[in-house]
């Protein structure tokens, strides 16, 4: 079936200073039909999108909106030709009602009619299948409600043309399936969709078509019917990979951490963990999964010291091999650190708990070791070493070793913070989102660096955003459903479909592994 | 810069962020900022006084530099600016928003007035010089100290806090200047040991001021070295750059927090001890004169590298001299030479958003510099 071209990229080039993010990129993009835009991170598939949404400005190359050159300056100009696009990181106003929040920014001529808004608003939703109330509250919303409320915007301003960049990371299979059915609906209303996506299992799932850029070039496009995950990977790469993650069974797991009776408030009162208990074993993957904010890093915090905790919890830690137990509840973050309980969090905005922006690599290793000196100056000989070893295992792209963490790519700046992490030989080894948005390559390389982990007889515990790669990682997977744990369960053995219910409900009954 | 190709409905202007800049070309565009800020004070002074540019530059050097009693009060000045900046440098670096430096130094003036008035004489002056270098660095770290406790553990906003230390240091300094008044009734303290110079600096190489240079130099050295290269100086860095990164690795927030500005703290305090000991041998209110807030700009400006600073220091105050001279000299009153100083002080403040982004013209002509 043929589809009219909605919108052709010729020969789109951006630069960042020094650092090309499209080179020379062609790209068309078809009414009725799912675009699924694939690419390692740092491809600059985001980069190329916000250029059509009128964020970035193109230094070469032209647009064609129905077959007319147009220039895009700001996203009003997205609008006037019919692009929306609804970003990774939401911008709505909490205090505002979906309504409000949906028609804000617009000029439209005559007052302000929020029931006439509404009206609309309810018509979209019917249409195509979304659920939405134009009277509630952004922070009275989910995430995936949020979500709807950004797609909802975009249509109300008349967008034909829409990019969803990375949609999917903040929600559920169920409410993944849920937004695919409306973006079905959308097709076939004629509509053109992009969607950018790391995850393979959803490119084959919902879209028609596959566009893959590689360090800011264009590959190529293919029929989704004509590939295969496999085949999509090697064009991503650039050469074949291996997609299988090796989990050896553990060996002599035996209990390294054991919490009991976890509760914690935030600092506004909200109770974050209620009552948690489980138990940490050396020598296998602890997994947690949850929708994001159900508690997983007040989790790890409090395991860290980070967290003021509600009496009558305990966290009792074995070390590796000889040694009695000790309870961690109470003891300061260098204490538990010195007990080898380590921390690997990557947060939200990635630097900001964790890494120190302004310094570099060197200064970033640092953190950790660098109490070691002699008397009152630091040693920057040992940081120096595990800094240019972590940039060569993990292919960390920086100008230098020094070079400020702060302006290096996403995932770059995660590589350091992992990988320093890493080199503590911890005993435990908590990870929060350790591969988001990295790439393939690297996200496999830190897979087999965590199992190597494991197979030294440290606790792991990995907390994840795919279910595929936590069910074929994990020995076992923690479920967190608003700060209780919902279930505990045997990855082998479990599917993705019991997790994602345990996500969302809390189940009494749960498996325990 | 590349060339680009473009069609023609670009806007006019863009602005492009840049991805690290060598460092020959950031200061290119700086020496070019001052260069132009001359000639735009020029065309200034032209059309408000009719009176040659280069006259009133040649005027203003002469202000600093003309005789060597001239440089020397230049050069005092100029340490005793880097010296608050010195002490200042800390603090901002942890982004804690010391604007108290006025308080710490006027504490300080007043035990080294203090000591000076009461024990000169009755103690030698090098043994009286240690006590009132030691008793003016503990007043400015008290004076730090307390708006930094309070910050780290009520969480105060230590901006306005410091803030109201130095009013609280301007009072006592008023009762203390109203109790040791000489001669009765004219409302000053006077200049202590005039005749005996009891607690006065030394003469060394025969000048007055030699040993307020080895003082701010050792001091510029040291928090250099401490900053860049010290455990502590790299604590600060991590809770200036994060709090929460700084307690994931183990740090203690307050410790850092209270520790950092006692050492502001006390370095401002021996300003104060610099400004009366080593300058004016007298106490006043206006002892710290605003050279609190102006060395919160040599600070910020340096970027914390106090070897900057000494540059830094230099440029300001010889403005500051340079106007008062043409003041006098061409019959300018203050505001025109206040203009002179804003208008190079803007252009050097503009040039910091060249060296971080660059223009970018329709038709892909980059803009560069100033």
């Amino acid at each position: 079936m043929e589809h009219a071209i909605a919108v052709q990229l010729k020969n789109i080039t951006k630069r960042f200073g020094k650092v090309v993010a499209n080179d020379s990129v062609n790209l068309e993009i078809r009414r009725g039909e799912i675009l699924s835009l694939l690419g390692e991170n740092g491809s600059g598939k985001t980069t190329l999108m916000n250029m059509l949404a009128g964020i970035y400005f193109p230094d070469e190359g032209e647009i064609l909106v129905n077959g007319q050159v147009v220039t895009i300056a700001s996203p009003k100009d997205a609008y006037a030709y019919g692009i929306g696009m609804i970003h990774q990181h939401f911008k709505l106003v909490d205090v505002f009602t979906a309504a409000e929040n949906i028609v804000l920014g617009l000029e439209e001529e005559g007052k302000l009619d929020l029931k006439a808004a509404s009206a609309r608003i309810t018509e979209i939703c019917r249409k195509y299948g979304f659920h939405i109330e134009p009277s509630k509250k952004v922070y009275d919303m989910s995430v995936s409600e949020k979500q709807t409320v950004e797609i909802v915007k975009v249509l109300y301003r008349g967008a034909d043309i829409l990019i969803l960049d990375e949609p999917t990371a903040v929600l559920t299979p169920q409410e993944t399936d849920r937004l695919f059915d409306v973006m079905r609906n959308m097709k076939a209303d004629g509509k053109a969709m992009v969607i950018i996506t790391h995850k393979l299992h959803e490119v084959m799932d919902v879209s028609d078509r596959v566009a893959v850029l590689r360090k800011g070039q264009y590959i190529g496009d293919v029929a989704t019917c004509d590939t295969s995950p496999q085949k999509l990977t090697d064009m991503m790469v650039g050469h074949a990979v291996t997609l299988n993650i090796d989990r050896p069974d553990p060996k002599n797991a035996t209990p390294r951490l054991e919490v009991k009776n976890l509760t914690v408030y935030d600092a506004m009162g909200v109770k974050r963990l209620d009552d948690v208990n489980f138990t940490a074993m050396g020598g296998e993957i602890l997994g947690i999964a949850g929708i994001a904010g159900s508690g997983q890093k007040e989790l790890l915090e409090s395991i860290a010291g980070l967290q003021p905790l509600q009496p009558g919890a305990s966290i009792r830690y074995t070390p590796i091999g000889e040694g009695t137990s000790v309870d961690l509840v109470g003891k300061t973050p260098l204490q538990i650190k010195r007990a080898g309980v380590s921390l690997a969090f990557v947060p939200e905005d990635r630097l900001g708990m964790g890494l120190v922006g302004s310094l570099g690599m060197t200064g970033n290793m640092l953190l950790r070791s660098y109490r070691k000196g002699h008397g009152a100056f630091t040693d920057r000989k040992a940081p120096k070493k595990l800094a240019e070893e972590v940039k060569a295992e993990l292919d960390v792209v920086t100008p230098s070793i020094n070079f400020p963490v702060r302006r290096l790519s996403g995932g770059n700046v995660q590589k350091v913070l992992v990988g320093r992490e890493i080199a503590q030989e911890p005993s435990v080894l908590m990870t929060a989102y350790a591969v988001r948005g990295l790439d393939i390559n690297t996200s496999y390389t830190i897979y087999n660096l965590l199992t190597e982990q494991k197979m030294k007889g440290v606790a792991v515990i990995y907390v994840g955003e795919d279910l595929d790669v936590l069910l074929e990682l994990c020995d076992r997977i923690l479920v967190l459903c608003g700060g209780q744990v919902s279930g505990v369960v045997d990855a082998r053995s479990t599917t993705k479909e019991d997790v994602g219910l345990l996500m969302t409900r809390f189940k009494k009954e749960a498996v325990e592994a | 810069m590349n060339t680009v190709m473009q069609h023609t409905k670009d806007p006019l202007l863009r602005i492009a962020k840049r991805d690290g800049i060598a460092r020959p070309w950031a200061y290119t565009i700086r020496i070019i900022a001052v260069l132009l800020s001359l000639v735009v004070s020029g065309v200034f002074i032209f059309a408000v006084t009719k009176l040659n540019p280069l006259q009133v530059y040649e005027a203003m050097f002469d202000g600093a530099f003309g005789t060597s009693r001239r440089s020397w009060v230049t050069i005092r000045d100029a340490m005793m600016l880097l010296c608050i900046g010195v002490g200042l440098a800390p603090a901002f670096k942890m982004k804690f928003w010391n604007i108290g430096a006025e308080g710490q130094i006027l504490v300080g003036g007043i035990v080294t007035a203090g000591f000076m008035r009461f024990f000169g004489g009755s103690i030698s002056t090098p043994a009286l010089l240690v006590i009132m270098a030691v008793m003016s660095l503990l007043a400015g770290c008290v004076w730090g100290v307390i708006p930094a406790t309070f910050k780290a553990f009520w969480n105060t906003n230590e901006t306005l806090f410091t803030l109201m230390m130095n009013y609280v240091a301007i009072q006592i300094t008023s009762y203390c200047v109203a109790l040791w008044e000489n001669p009765v009734g004219s409302n000053t303290v006077g200049v202590i040991n005039q005749q005996t110079k009891y607690g006065w600096f030394p003469s060394i190489f025969g000048q007055a001021n030699t040993l307020n240079v080895i003082l701010v130099m050792l001091l510029t050295v040291g928090m250099f070295l401490y900053l860049k290269y010290s455990k502590q100086g790299y604590e600060i860095t991590v809770v200036g750059d994060s709090v929460n990164t700084a307690r994931y690795a183990g740090i203690n927030v307050k410790k850092v927090t209270i520790r950092t500005m006692a050492i502001s703290g006390a370095i401002c305090g021996l300003a104060g001890f610099i400004a009366v000991a080593g300058a004016s041998h007298t106490i006043s209110t206006s002892t710290a004169g605003g050279r609190g807030f102006t060395a919160i700009i040599v600070a910020w400006l340096a970027q914390f590298n106090t070897f900057v600073m000494i540059l830094i220091s230099f440029l300001l105050v010889f403005l500051q001299k340079g106007a008062i001279q043409i003041a006098s000299q061409f019959n300018l009153n203050d505001y025109a030479s206040n203009i002179i100083t804003g208008i190079i002080l803007f252009f050097i403040l503009g040039s910091e958003f060249f060296i971080n982004y660059r223009v970018i013209l329709r038709g892909g002509k980059e803009a560069d510099g100033k």
